[in-house]
């Protein structure tokens, strides 16, 4: 039987990988851009959980808000990316340092 | 006309008159401006004189009107307002007369001069504040015209704006004015806190409640309230009638033109201060310190004063400290509360003086503006009229029996002898002495400009400006817009004094103005000894003051006539004595040193510890370095790169998560 825990270690487990991911990668801006969304997906995780064990649609129509919100920045990212691509020539972590005081 | 408006145009025509001829100046023209600012003060001097008739004969008494209430403010009154009683009329006869005749004069000495109108416009002003000075009834309007004739003087003694030493004079006359000022707007500022009022009557009527009152001054101290009241305004009165140790700005006006010279610094302005004291003479009476105070300070002036005179080489510069000497006289005598004494030689000294320094003005014309007396000498019969007015100008300086000067001066001589203030021992040798002085000097300069050897020469030269001693061509008489105001002052130089030290000074004429308490009136001891003008000026030969003066001429006459030698001789050797009179007494470098330049230094010191050190170098770039110094290290935490950002906000973000569940 699956429990609200169950659900709720599943999206806590996400979030942490997408957090990680963050941290760890120094390579691809790309990778990032997935780790975000991977956290967008955690959070609906537990929109979705809730929404079904407090029998509650709301949860479930921000969950869409969540979704198109995340289609979006995923387009603009990669919009972003591909003009960074274009003036800098690499999508190398480690060199996109510009913000250094 | 109504007395009102009479006493309205009485200062209000010479302030239009300088109006039209110092903003119109290009419209008027030359004529104009003479024109315009002479017929205003000889409208004022006939309707002062109006008024002294009306006075005389008995159709006016004290009159105080209130013109024009300016504000009224937590209950004081601020006005302006004549006061009209004896003295008030007396200045302004006195002061409209002589610059009536200064004006005139003006005509012929400043013939040349590219300022014409502009030296009409300032002496108008000049007539005007003086007139709102002595015929205030408040404070605040004595106050008003107190700084106002200091501004036309100021203006008047950097008239010439574009020599070095003028403006060097005027500014110097200006900062020693605003120590004086300083003393006599505290002495005010004292009298409203006292009194709850600046009106002249409301004061002088509540005066005796105040006799117990005290003041603690700087710290600790208890000062009598009346005593210190004194003592302010008479530090007003140094500063502006010059006594020591603020007298050091009269000698240096003299780069002001001679006209001003003679109405300004010797007739009228400087003896503000006097009339000040007479007019307070209720406060005054109340202290008998102040008294003490005043009267010592003008025996030391009277004495040391005319001493410096007789080794100035400078025609003016002789009169200047001839001036500084009888304004001496004059404080010493409000100093034993002779109250009327001191006005009395007020106006005596008021027609000599300016006879002596228009006179000296017209030598001055004749030379081409050379003032130094070693190049003049023989000029008797060069300038026959100005000869004989300054012999009549220096008799009635050094008090010749029945000239004007006698009669002011030996009364004061005599009321110092007969008070019994502390110290007026003293005072009373220093003023004996200061006879024997003034007659050195007077005669001094007398021989040194018109007796003797002519110390110059007439060069054929095209020149403009030509050696010390040469001249283009010999010197002559003045016109007559320069000898008849000489002649005119000449009249009153003989016969004022004569004619009126019955009623001015015995015959209680000035009872409605001065006040003398009973236990200090020298006059009324001295009048019991009054048989009549005539009788003491043959009485004068019985007296110590007479043959003091018989000495100074005969050692003058001996010294600077027959053995021009000896006057040499005394200065190698006592050298000391010739230096220490030569440099002053050294107040000007005293004051140079310690105040110009210890002013200089603070200054330096602010500018330098406190702006550029503490607020620049600590305040303002201090703060700048800190953030600098800050930002330095804080900079470091900025990487660029995002994992180190997010990580950051992941701190942030457990650290608030835990912050939030170990609070709730």
């Amino acid at each position: 039987m699956l429990t609200i825990t169950h659900f709720l270690t599943l999206g806590a487990i996400l979030f942490c990988l997408s957090v990680a991911g963050i941290f760890l990668n120094r390579k691809n801006v790309i990778i990032l851009l997935m780790c975000i969304e991977l956290m967008l997906l955690a959070v609906n995780m537990n929109f979705v959980t809730f929404s079904r064990f407090l029998d509650n649609l709301d949860g479930q129509v921000f969950v869409f808000f969540i979704l198109t919100v995340a289609a979006a920045e995923a387009a603009i990212g990669l919009a972003i990316l591909v003009v960074l691509f274009r003036n800098r020539e690499t999508i190398n972590v480690a060199e996109l340092d510009d913000l250094k005081g | 006309m109504s007395l009102k408006t009479t006493l309205l145009l009485i200062p209000l025509l010479p302030l239009i008159g300088s109006l039209i001829s110092g903003l119109a100046r290009n419209q008027v023209g030359r004529a104009g401006a003479h024109w315009i600012t002479i017929l205003a003060v000889a409208g004022s001097c006939l309707l002062s004189v109006s008024v002294l008739q009306m006075q005389l004969a008995g159709e006016i008494g004290v009159e105080n009107i209130s013109i024009y209430a300016w504000m009224v403010s937590d209950g004081i009154r601020f006005e302006v307002g004549f006061l009209i009683d004896h003295l008030t009329t007396l200045m302004m006869t006195v002061v409209t007369f002589v610059s009536l005749m200064v004006h005139i004069y003006t005509i012929g000495y400043m013939h040349d001069d590219p300022g014409y109108q502009r030296f009409f416009s300032y002496i108008n002003l000049f007539t005007f504040a003086m007139l709102m000075l002595v015929m205030s009834n408040n404070f605040l309007q004595l106050f008003f015209g107190w700084e106002a004739v200091g501004l036309v003087s100021y203006l008047l003694i950097g008239f010439w704006f574009k020599r070095e030493s003028a403006i060097r004079a005027n500014m110097k006359a200006f900062l020693v004015n605003r120590v004086g000022d300083f003393g006599f707007l505290l002495g005010i500022a004292a009298v409203l806190m006292t009194f709850g009022s600046l009106d002249y009557a409301t004061v002088f009527a509540a005066t005796p409640t105040m006799a117990g009152e005290t003041i603690s001054v700087m710290g600790g101290s208890e000062w009598n309230m009346l005593t210190f009241i004194c003592i302010c305004l008479f530090i007003g009165a140094m500063g502006k009638s010059a006594q020591a140790p603020l007298h050091v700005w009269l000698p240096d006006s003299m780069e002001g033109p001679t006209p001003i010279s003679a109405l300004i610094h010797a007739a009228t302005m400087v003896t503000a201060g006097i009339f000040m004291v007479a007019r307070m003479s209720p406060l005054f009476e109340m202290s008998d310190a102040a008294l003490s105070f005043v009267m010592l300070i003008g025996a030391f002036t009277a004495f040391a004063m005319g001493l410096i005179g007789i080794v100035q080489n400078d025609i003016k510069r002789v009169v200047a400290y001839s001036t500084l000497s009888q304004l001496g006289y004059m404080t010493v005598a409000l100093g034993v509360s002779a109250y009327s004494a001191a006005i009395f030689h007020l106006m005596t000294h008021a027609f000599f003086k300016a006879l002596l320094f228009l006179g000296a003005g017209s030598v001055i014309i004749a030379l081409h503006h050379q003032q130094d007396m070693r190049y003049m000498g023989a000029l008797r019969k060069h300038m026959p009229i100005t000869w004989i007015t300054a012999w009549i100008g220096t008799l009635a300086l050094v008090g010749f029996p029945f000239f004007a000067g006698f009669y002011s001066k030996d009364m004061i001589i005599e009321a110092v002898h007969l008070s019994q203030r502390w110290g007026s021992g003293v005072a009373y040798i220093a003023v004996v002495a200061g006879v024997l002085i003034t007659s050195l000097y007077s005669f001094r300069l007398l021989y040194m400009t018109f007796h003797g050897k002519a110390r110059w020469e007439v060069v054929e030269s095209d020149e403009h400006h030509l050696p010390d001693g040469q001249l283009s061509h010999a010197p002559k008489e003045s016109p007559l817009v320069v000898t008849v105001p000489l002649i005119l002052l000449a009249i009153p130089s003989v016969l004022i004094g004569w004619y009126t030290v019955e009623p001015v000074l015995f015959g209680g004429w000035l009872d409605d103005s001065i006040y003398v308490a009973e236990r200090n009136d020298v006059l009324a001891e001295l009048s019991q000894h009054f048989h009549g003008a005539t009788a003491l000026g043959l009485h004068a030969v019985q007296t110590i003051p007479f043959w003091l003066m018989v000495a100074g001429f005969a050692i003058a006459t001996f010294v600077y006539l027959f053995r021009p030698r000896v006057a040499e001789l005394f200065s190698q050797r006592l050298p000391f004595l010739y230096r220490l009179l030569d440099h002053k007494y050294y107040f000007d470098e005293f004051y140079q040193k310690t105040f110009a330049q210890g002013g200089l230094r603070v200054g330096q010191g602010l500018w330098k510890r406190a702006d550029a050190g503490f607020i620049d170098g600590f305040l303002v770039n201090g703060s700048a370095r800190a953030v600098n110094w800050v930002a330095a290290r804080v900079r470091r935490w900025q990487t660029g790169y995002l994992y180190d950002y997010a990580f950051a906000m992941i701190i942030g973000l457990i650290a608030i998560l835990a912050a939030w569940v170990v609070l709730y």
